[in-house]
C-alpha cells in the first residue's frame, strides 16, 4: 500500500524530514500490510466493540467543585502573558 | 534483605524489627549501587523519599498501621505525581511536574506506602523492550545485554534485581505481563475498569490498565487490594464491579477440580522451544496437583495483533494530540508561525516509535480508511472477546506462555517494528477483551526467565490469584534471583 | 428560469449549566482569563471527562420541546483537529448516535404555519477563545470557555428564504430561553449560527452548498444569506460553479468570503470516545423531564388570550420572554380587577420606559406588586391616569412605591365637593367675560372652564367630579 506519509504527518502535526518520510513510508506500509489480514475475517453483522464492558456512563452533579488554581496550572506552560497562554498568531 | 518480599518487609515492620527509614535507606543504597547498570529508575529524590519513610514511622507510633505502611513501592513514569517530574519517558514532557496525583498514587499514599520514584519505560508506553525511552534503554538483571521487556521494563527490572520489592506498571497490550515474564517476576493486569485510569498518562484508553509487579502472588494481591475500586473521576471505572477477597484468594490450595484451558493457538511453531517446554511442564505440574487440562481454541487469536495495531495507535493518535506546546510540555525554539510551532515541537518532542504509532493511527482513522481499518478492527475485537466468553463456558481459567520468546538482546529488533509488535502476540488479546491476566515465573530458557500467563473471566482475579498461588507454592521459580545482583542465579 | 433558495441551519447553543460539560469548573461569563480552568478542561495528561447530568437533562428537554425522538442510548465521539483554543486536540461530540433526532419547529408562514425539520441535537464541548487584537505576531488564549457544554441543533435544509431562516432562528432562540436551557446571548456567543446555503431551479437536485460562518446577530445572518444567494446565482448564471466550502461573513463589508483552503483540508478522524461509555437514560427519566417542561411560547400566548382576554397583539408582546410573561402574570394576580389595564400599562408604559433606559424587565426598579398598586390607585380614583404616568416616572427614578410618591408629591386626587366647588368659584370670578358668554349660549366654553379648574388644582382634581359640579354651578 502506498501511503502519503507527509499528508498523514500534517494531519498529526508532526514535521517529517524527507529522510524520515522515506524511512517511515515503507514501515507504515509494512504495518498496514500486516493489518490487512483483518480483511479475511467475516464480520458481516458483527457489532463493533468500543468499550470492553457493557457499562453505562456515570454522570456528575452540576456543582462547581474547582477553584481558581491558575498559577499552579500555568506553571508548566511554555509562555504566559497576564494569565493568558501565548502562541504564534492564529490566522483566521 | 535485597530480595525480600513485600509481605516479609511488612512482618518485620509490624514486629518493630526494622523501621521504614531503615528499609528505605537500604533500598536507596541498592538503587544507588545498581541503577547505573540497569537504568531502571529515571527520577528519584532520596531526601523526599526518606521524608515519606519518616512520616510513616511517625504515623505508626500513633496509629494502627495502614495496609502498606512503610513499604517501598516504585511507580512507572506514566503515573502523574505531584512530587517530582512525570515525563512518560518522553522529551515532550521533560521537566513536566503534574499539579495532581494519579488516583492510584493517592490510594498508595493513603495506604501508607513510601513512593520511591519513577521507573523507566518505553516512551508513552509504546514498546515491548524499554528501548524507546528518552532516558535510554533499561536492562534485564538476568542478562544486562538483554531487554527487560516493556513497556513497564524499569519496574520489572527494579523488582527482579531486588532494588525494590514492588512496583506499579501499566498494561495496554502486555506491558505488565511481558516484562514480568522476561524478568522472572509476577505481574497482574486487572480487569479493565478495576483500577482507575485517572492521572495515568493515556496511551490507548480502551485498553490501558494499571497493576502491580512483585516477587510473589500474595504481594500482587496486597497492592491490587489498595489500588482497585471505583473512582467517580473515571467514567470507565466500573462502579458495581464484583469485589474480590484479594488476600483470601492467595491462600495456597491444591488445584483439585480446576479446569485449565490450554488454547492451541498459543502453542505454535515458531515459538521458542525452551519457552514452550517450560510452560508445558508447568501445566503438567498443575495436572499433578489435581487440575484438569482442557484443550481449547480461541480461533481469532491470530488477528489479535492486527486488531490491536489499529485500535491502540488510533486512540493514541488522539490521546497524544494534547502535546502541542501550548499549555505544557516541549515547545520548539523561535517558531515561525503556529503550524511551525505544532509540527516542530512534536517532531522534536516525540521519538520514532511514538511518531510511527501516531501516524498509523491518524491514517487508520482518516477519511476513506475508517471502515476498512478502525471499524473492521472493532468488529474483530468483538469476535476475540466472544472467543474468550465461549472458552470460559468450558474452563475456569486459561493458561498460556506470556511471551513466545525470552528476553532478546538490546537493539536486536529496533529496526523491525513489526517483529517487535509480534512479541506481544500472547498478551494482547485479553486487553482487547478487557480480561484480567497474570504472569508468573515458570522456568528458564537459556538462563533467561520464562513466564506463565493465567487468564480469567472479567472480574475473576480471584481465580488468577488462587491458581497462581497454588503453582507458586509448589515451585520455587519465583524465588530465583539474578547472580549479578547478589542473587543465587537461575539454578535451584 | 426561477431560482429556489435552500437553507439549512446549524445552531450552537451554549447551555446555561453551572459547570462545564466534563469538569466542575464554573461557566460564569466574564471571569479573569483562565481562572475557570482545571486539569480536565486544560487537557492535561491523564485527565478524564465526567459528563454533567444537567447538560443531559437540558438537551433532553430541548428535544422534547421540538417533538423529537430521545435516544435512550447515545454515544460520544472524538473530533480531531489542532487549534490552540482546543486543549485536548479533539472535541468531544456525538456523531453517529446523538441524544436527540427527528424533531421539528412550526413557524408562521402566510396565513398558516410551515413545519421545519430538525435533524438532530447533539452534545459537545466548546473551545476556548483566541485573541489577536493589538498583539504583534502572537495570539492570547483564554480557556475559561473551553469545555462549556453546547448543543448543536441541526435543521433539515427546509428553509426557502432568508426570512424563513430568521423566523426559525428567532423561534428557536425564544424556545431555548423559555426552556431555560441557555442564556442565548448572541453577543456573548451563547447562540451561534452557521448557515448552509445553496440555490437551484425548482424540480432539479439541490445545488452545491456553501457554509456561512461568523454571524452573531439575526441582522447579519439575513444579510449574509441574502448576499450569498445573490453571489451564487450570479456565479452560476455567469457559467461558474459553486464550491463546497466554508465562507466567513464580513459584517463591515456585508460580504461572505472563502475561508482558507487549509481549513478545508481538515479530516476530523471521528472515532468513538474511549473515555466515555454509552450514555443511557431511562424512559422514566425522560418522562420526569417532560413533566417538568415549562409552558412554551405558543401555549402561553393562547392562554393569555383566553384567560386574561388579551388581544392577539398584546398576548404576543407579553410572551416574548419567559421573564416578561411571568412578570405579567404577577401583575395580573396583584391587580385582578382589570387584566387588560395590566397589559396596557406593562406593554405600553413600563416596557417603553425600560427600553429607553436600556433596562430589562428583570432589572425593573418597579415590581409587579408596585405597578399593581399604581393601577389600584387609578381604579379607586385616588389619581388620574395622566397623573399615574408621572407617578410611574418618579417610581422608576426613585424606586419608591406608589403611595409614597403620591403622598410626597401631594398628587392625591381631589374628590372633595366642597374643595372643588371653591376652585370653580375662583375660576368663575376670574373669568367674568367667558362666564357671560357661556351663559349667553356659547356652550363650547364648557371645556375651557374644565381646563381652568384642572389648572388651578394642578391636575389633582377628580375630572369626573369637576365636570359634574361645573354643570351645576355654571347654570346657577
Amino acid at each position: 500500500m502506498d501511503i502519503d506519509v507527509q499528508k498523514v504527518a500534517m494531519l498529526a502535526r508532526i514535521r517529517l524530514t524527507d529522510a524520515e518520510a522515506n524511512e517511515l513510508g515503507p514501515q507504515l506500509s509494512n504495518i498496514l500490510g500486516y493489518v490487512d489480514q483483518l480483511q479475511e475475517v467475516d464480520t458481516e453483522g458483527v457489532v463493533e466493540t468500543a468499550h470492553p464492558h457493557d457499562a453505562a456512563m456515570p454522570l456528575r452533579a452540576d456543582v462547581v467543585t474547582n477553584t481558581n488554581r491558575r498559577e499552579a496550572l500555568q506553571k508548566p506552560a511554555p509562555k504566559i502573558e497576564s494569565g493568558l497562554y501565548v502562541v504564534p498568531k492564529v490566522i483566521e | 534483605m535485597p530480595f525480600s518480599t513485600l509481605s516479609d518487609m511488612k512482618s518485620r515492620l509490624d514486629t518493630g524489627e526494622i523501621s521504614a527509614r531503615e528499609i528505605t535507606q537500604n533500598v536507596l543504597e541498592r538503587i544507588d549501587t545498581h541503577n547505573g547498570t540497569l537504568n531502571a529508575f529515571v527520577h528519584i529524590d532520596p531526601a523526599q523519599v526518606l521524608a515519606q519513610a519518616d512520616a510513616s514511622d511517625a504515623f505508626r507510633t500513633k496509629h494502627d498501621a495502614r495496609p502498606l505502611e512503610g513499604l517501598p513501592i516504585a511507580v512507572k513514569d506514566i503515573f502523574c505525581t505531584q512530587d517530582g517530574p512525570t515525563t512518560c519517558c518522553s522529551n515532550i514532557l521533560k521537566g513536566f511536574h503534574a499539579p495532581y496525583d494519579a488516583h492510584v498514587i493517592t490510594q498508595l499514599k493513603k495506604a501508607g506506602a513510601v513512593l520511591l520514584g519513577k521507573t523507566n519505560m518505553d516512551e508513552f508506553a509504546m514498546g515491548s523492550s524499554t528501548e524507546t525511552s528518552a532516558y535510554g534503554p533499561c536492562r534485564n538483571p538476568w542478562n544486562t545485554d538483554c531487554i527487560p521487556g516493556g513497556s513497564s521494563g524499569g519496574s520489572a527490572s527494579a523488582v527482579a534485581a531486588g532494588l525494590v520489592p514492588a512496583a506499579l506498571g501499566t498494561d495496554t497490550g502486555g506491558s505488565i505481563r511481558q516484562p514480568a515474564a522476561v524478568c522472572g517476576i509476577t505481574g497482574l493486569k486487572p480487569t479493565y475498569g478495576r483500577v482507575s485510569r485517572r492521572g495515568i498518562i493515556a496511551f490507548a484508553s480502551s485498553l490501558d490498565q494499571a497493576g502491580p509487579m512483585t516477587r510473589t502472588v500474595r504481594d500482587t494481591a496486597m497492592i491490587t487490594a489498595v489500588i482497585s475500586g471505583h473512582d467517580s473521576g473515571d467514567a470507565t471505572s466500573v462502579a458495581d464491579a464484583p469485589v474480590v477477597d484479594w488476600l483470601g484468594a492467595c491462600n495456597p490450595a491444591d488445584m483439585k477440580g480446576m479446569k485449565i484451558g490450554k488454547p492451541r493457538e498459543y502453542f505454535v511453531d515458531g515459538m521458542d522451544a525452551d519457552v514452550r517446554e517450560a510452560v508445558e511442564t508447568a501445566l503438567k505440574q498443575c495436572e499433578n496437583m489435581g487440575a484438569e487440562i482442557v484443550d481449547i481454541s480461541l480461533p481469532h487469536t491470530e488477528y489479535a495483533v492486527a486488531t490491536y495495531y489499529v485500535i491502540a495507535p488510533s486512540e493514541a493518535s488522539a490521546n497524544l494530540a494534547r502535546y502541542d506546546g501550548v499549555r505544557f510540555g516541549h515547545r520548539c525554539k523561535n517558531p515561525e508561525d503556529l503550524l511551525d510551532m505544532y509540527t516542530r515541537s512534536r517532531d522534536e518532542g516525540f521519538g520514532a516509535e511514538v511518531k510511527r504509532r501516531i501516524l498509523t493511527g491518524a491514517f487508520a482513522l482518516s477519511s476513506g480508511y475508517y471502515d476498512a481499518y478502525y471499524k473492521k478492527a472493532q468488529q474483530v475485537r468483538t469476535l476475540i472477546r466472544q472467543d474468550f466468553l465461549d472458552a470460559f463456558k468450558q474452563v475456569d481459567v486459561i493458561a498460556t506462555p506470556t511471551s513466545p520468546v525470552p528476553a532478546f538482546r538490546i537493539g536486536e529488533k529496533t529496526d523491525d517494528p513489526l517483529t517487535m509488535y509480534l512479541s506481544d502476540i500472547f498478551t494482547i488479546a485479553l486487553n482487547l477483551a478487557g480480561l484480567p491476566g497474570l504472569s508468573q515465573p515458570c522456568g528458564f530458557a537459556g538462563g533467561l526467565p520464562v513466564g506463565l500467563q493465567w487468564i480469567a473471566p472479567a472480574w475473576r482475579e480471584d481465580i488468577l490469584l488462587s491458581a497462581a498461588s497454588a503453582y507458586e507454592a509448589a515451585t520455587d521459580w519465583h524465588a530465583r534471583t539474578p547472580a549479578d545482583f547478589d542473587g543465587q542465579g537461575d539454578a535451584a | 428560469m426561477s431560482w429556489e433558495v435552500v437553507i439549512g441551519l446549524e445552531v450552537h447553543v451554549q447551555m446555561n449549566t453551572a459547570t462545564k460539560a466534563f469538569c466542575g469548573c464554573s461557566t460564569e461569563f466574564g471571569a479573569e482569563p483562565n481562572t475557570q480552568t482545571c486539569p480536565v478542561c486544560l487537557g492535561m495528561p491523564g485527565q478524564l471527562p465526567i459528563l454533567n447530568i444537567e447538560a443531559v437533562q437540558k438537551a433532553v428537554l430541548t428535544g422534547l420541546a421540538i417533538h423529537a425522538t430521545i435516544n435512550l442510548e447515545s454515544k460520544f465521539d472524538r473530533k480531531n483537529y489542532f487549534y490552540p483554543d482546543l486543549p485536548k486536540g479533539y472535541q468531544i461530540t456525538q456523531l453517529p448516535v446523538p441524544i436527540v433526532e427527528h424533531g421539528y419547529l412550526d413557524i408562521p408562514s402566510g396565513d398558516g404555519e410551515k413545519r421545519l425539520g430538525i435533524t438532530r441535537i447533539h452534545m459537545e464541548d466548546d473551545a476556548g477563545k483566541s485573541m489577536h487584537e493589538g498583539l504583534d505576531g502572537i495570539s492570547h488564549i483564554d480557556l475559561n470557555r473551553a469545555g462549556v457544554p453546547l448543543m448543536e441543533i441541526v435543521s433539515e435544509p427546509d428553509m426557502r428564504s432568508a426570512d424563513e431562516a430568521i423566523a426559525y432562528l428567532k423561534q428557536l432562540h425564544q424556545l431555548v430561553l423559555f426552556l431555560d436551557v441557555s442564556d442565548a446571548n448572541m453577543e456573548k456567543g451563547q447562540f451561534r449560527c452557521d448557515a448552509n446555503v445553496s440555490v437551484h431551479h425548482p424540480g432539479t437536485p439541490f445545488g452545491t452548498r456553501a457554509e456561512l460562518k461568523n454571524m452573531n446577530s439575526f441582522r447579519f445572518i439575513k444579510q449574509a444569506i441574502d448576499y450569498e444567494v445573490g453571489r451564487q446565482i450570479e456565479l452560476i448564471e455567469d457559467g461558474g460553479k459553486v464550491a463546497l466550502e466554508s465562507r466567513l461573513f464580513d459584517s463591515a463589508k456585508g460580504e461572505t468570503r472563502s475561508m482558507r483552503s487549509k481549513e478545508e483540508a481538515n479530516d476530523y478522524r471521528y472515532f468513538p470516545e474511549p473515555d466515555l461509555p454509552p450514555l443511557r437514560i431511562s424512559q422514566e427519566e425522560v418522562n420526569a423531564i417532560k413533566a417538568g417542561m415549562p409552558e412554551l411560547p405558543g401555549q402561553l400566548r393562547k392562554r393569555f388570550e383566553t384567560e386574561y382576554g388579551l388581544s392577539v397583539y398584546d398576548a404576543d408582546v407579553l410572551t416574548q420572554t419567559r421573564e416578561l410573561a411571568a412578570w405579567y402574570e404577577s401583575l395580573a394576580a396583584a391587580h385582578p380587577a382589570d387584566p387588560k389595564r395590566c397589559a396596557n400599562w406593562l406593554a405600553n408604559e413600563l416596557l417603553g420606559r425600560l427600553n429607553e433606559a436600556d433596562c430589562g424587565i428583570t432589572d425593573s426598579p418597579v415590581s409587579p406588586e408596585s405597578l399593581a398598586s399604581l393601577l389600584d390607585r387609578i381604579a379607586d380614583n385616588t389619581i388620574s391616569g395622566k397623573i399615574a404616568k408621572d407617578v410611574l416616572d418618579t417610581m422608576l427614578e426613585t424606586g419608591h412605591d406608589t403611595d409614597t410618591v403620591i403622598e410626597e408629591k401631594g398628587l392625591k386626587q381631589v374628590s372633595d365637593t366642597g374643595v372643588i366647588d371653591a376652585m370653580i368659584q375662583q375660576v368663575l370670578e376670574a373669568n367674568p367675560d367667558q362666564l357671560a358668554a357661556f351663559r349667553g349660549g356659547k356652550d363650547k366654553l364648557f371645556g375651557f372652564f374644565v381646563g381652568q379648574v384642572m389648572k388651578v388644582s394642578r391636575g389633582k382634581a377628580n375630572p369626573g367630579l369637576v365636570n359634574q359640579r361645573l354643570k351645576v354651578l355654571l347654570k346657577s
